[in-house]
Order: structure tokens, then sequence, then C-alpha cells
């Protein structure tokens, strides 16, 4: 069973990531710990073990669906900020424009030549 | 107490109910988006979520017990964004590549990301909750959390601006590039991890393997930056206090 051992190994890294936080008092989640682990583990072994990628794949598919039951509690809080919500969404839909407009032009001035696919 | 009510009841004192309603969204989303040939402006969560908030609020289940429900799904997410560390090592030449460009270019659009719209917020005269709320708007949902109950914000607010940023951030993105005239998936991917967080990186997946590893690369990395530097920019200028 190649998926539930890889899926254990995605476990074991996060688990990882929990026992580092308590000691150090990173103020990090455990997943990107645990992240930045299984990619170093990985560049050591210099090779991806077909149970990492058969657990890794379909988790990384179904990531959008995860995050679905926390995103659909704002829809319950709109009546709480009567009022507010102009302002909120003002901010968040210009600062965000004007964000990527920032990240792009400054990616594009120091990369500069196109890439080749 | 009436049978409707009773039958709620007896569903929601097992996790599959909540589990069944979230993937029967899901898939109905996603169904819905590939028939509106997908829409740049409408991600296929923003129309699951609806569906599944609707669905909630037709069957007048209460938030909370949802979400309790639905924690049998969430608690997945700690391994899903563990498993992001196998495309980061698959696209790891073309980071290395590029890491002097993305070093200059990350603490630069990170702390823009977040002053941006705190400027925005404040010259609009919003509560100091509501600035310590959206904050970490540009943070993927696991961090942000930590970070705004760190600044005293509200967390379902900050879900709330999770959503909005990162589904606004799918079309600026296309936006700005066509202005731009950039067709780089390295640039557009890690533009959408570092502004739209987990959202953003599942468009970029959807675009390319390239744009999803840049992707993950700037969402992981704006988050680490702004969990250290956000807490402590916000102590010096005296909003915690």
């Amino acid at each position: 069973m190649p998926v539930l051992s890889g899926f254990l190994w995605l476990i074991s890294y996060w688990l990882i990531g929990e026992v580092v936080i308590h000691f150090t008092a990173l103020p990090i989640s455990s997943g990107v710990i645990g992240m930045l682990l299984l990619c170093a583990t990985l560049a050591v072994r210099g090779r991806v073990p077909t149970s990492i990628a058969a657990a890794a794949q379909p988790l990384i598919a179904l990531l959008a669906m995860l995050i679905m039951p926390g995103v659909v509690g704002v829809f319950f809080i709109i009546g709480e900020l009567a009022g507010q919500w102009t302002a909120i969404l003002i901010a968040l839909v210009l600062g965000t424009l004007l964000s990527v407009f920032t990240t792009l032009w400054l990616l594009k001035r120091l990369i500069g030549q196109p890439y080749v696919r | 107490m009436s049978a409707e009510a009773s039958l709620l009841t007896l569903l929601t004192t097992t996790p599959l109910f909540a589990v069944g309603l979230t993937l029967a969204a899901y898939l109905l989303g996603s169904g819905l988006f590939q028939r509106l040939k997908r829409p740049s402006w409408l991600p296929a969560i923003l129309i699951a979520a609806l569906l599944l908030a609707g669905a909630l609020a037709l069957i007048g289940l209460p938030y909370a017990t949802y979400q309790q429900g639905a924690t049998w799904l969430t608690v997945l997410l700690g391994p899903a964004t563990v498993a992001l560390g196998m495309p980061l090592y698959q696209q790891l030449p073309r980071i290395v590549e590029l890491w002097r460009p993305l070093a200059i270019c990350l603490p630069v659009a990170a702390t823009l990301a977040a002053f941006y719209s705190l400027a925005i917020a404040w010259l609009l005269g919003s509560s100091d909750t509501i600035l310590a709320s959206i904050a970490a708007k540009s943070v993927t949902a696991p961090i942000a959390i930590g970070i705004t109950e760190q600044l005293g914000g509200t967390v379902a607010l900050l879900l709330g601006a999770l959503l909005v940023t990162g589904v606004i951030t799918i079309p600026c993105v296309s936006l700005a590039a066509r202005w731009l005239d950039i067709d780089d998936d390295r640039l557009i991917g890690f533009a959408l991890g570092l502004n739209g967080h987990a959202i953003g990186t599942v468009r970029a997946f959807e675009l390319s393997p390239t744009a999803g590893a840049f992707a993950s690369l700037g969402m992981s990395l704006t988050g680490i930056f702004t969990a250290v530097l956000l807490p402590l920019a916000w102590r010096l200028v005296g909003m915690g206090s």
C-alpha cells in the first residue's frame, strides 16, 4: 500500500513540525515546517519515492476542497459587520490589485528575460 | 421538536453529514465551473462555497455544527500543506536559478501586500480590530490565524478577508500580466501564491506544475516572512497596546 505509507510520511512530517514549534516557539505553522522538511529530505535523497508521490498528488488536488469549510464561515459573519463592509471590501480589492501589480512589475524588472517553455 | 428538526439532529450526530455536504458542494461547484468554461473571475471554490452556504441556510444547520463535522476534512489540511514540499522539490532547480531576484522581491512585495490594504482601510476609518483582522490577508490560513490572534483581530473576519483576497487575486494577476506583457508561468505563479495564498496556489496548479511550484514557494515564503515581521511591526507602530 504505497498510498498509506506515503500518507504516514506526510503525517509524520507534520507532527515533527508540531514538535519543532513546541520547542522553538516559532510563529510558523507546522504544515509549513513539514513542507520545508519534506522538500529538504527529497533533495537529499535526490528523487521522489513512489509512496510519497501517491499520497501527495491527490492531497494537493483536494486542497481547494479542504479550505472550503473555513471559507464558508464568512457568509455567516456578514450581519455582524454591517456598515463596515464597504470599507473592508474597498481596502481588500484595491490593496490586492495594487500589490499584484507591484509584485509582477518588480519580478519583471528583476528577472527581465522571458522564459522559454 | 418538529419531525424535520429531529431528523436534522439525527443526521448531524455523525460528521459524515457535514463531510458529504462538503463533497457534494465541491463536486457540483467544480462541475458548474467546467460548464461555465472556467471563468477567471469566478473560481470553482467560490461557486462551491456559495452552494454550501446556501445549503446550510436552507436546511437551517448552524455553521458551528457544520464546522465541527467538517473537522474530519479540514484536519487533512496539515498533511496537504506538507505535501506541497513535493512540487517544491521538483521545481527546485528552476527556483535556485532565480533565488536572487526572488529574495529581493519577496520582502518588498509581502510587506506591500499587507501595507496597501491596511493603509486604505485606515484612511477609510476602519477600527483597530478590523485592521488587525485583515492584516494577514495574503497569508495562508493556518499561519494567518496564528498571526491574527497575536494582533488581536477577529478570526472569522480574517477568513472572510482571505476569501476575498484569494478570489480577487486571480483576475488581478491575469489583468496585471496582460498589462505588463508577462507570459512567464514562474512569475505568474509566484505572484499568485504571494498575494492569493492557497486559493491563488490552487489556481496556479490549474495553469501548470511550474506555476504551481512557484506559487507554493511564494505562499510559504510570504507566510513565514509575515509571521515573523508583522507582529513586530505592529508593536512598533503602537497598534497592539
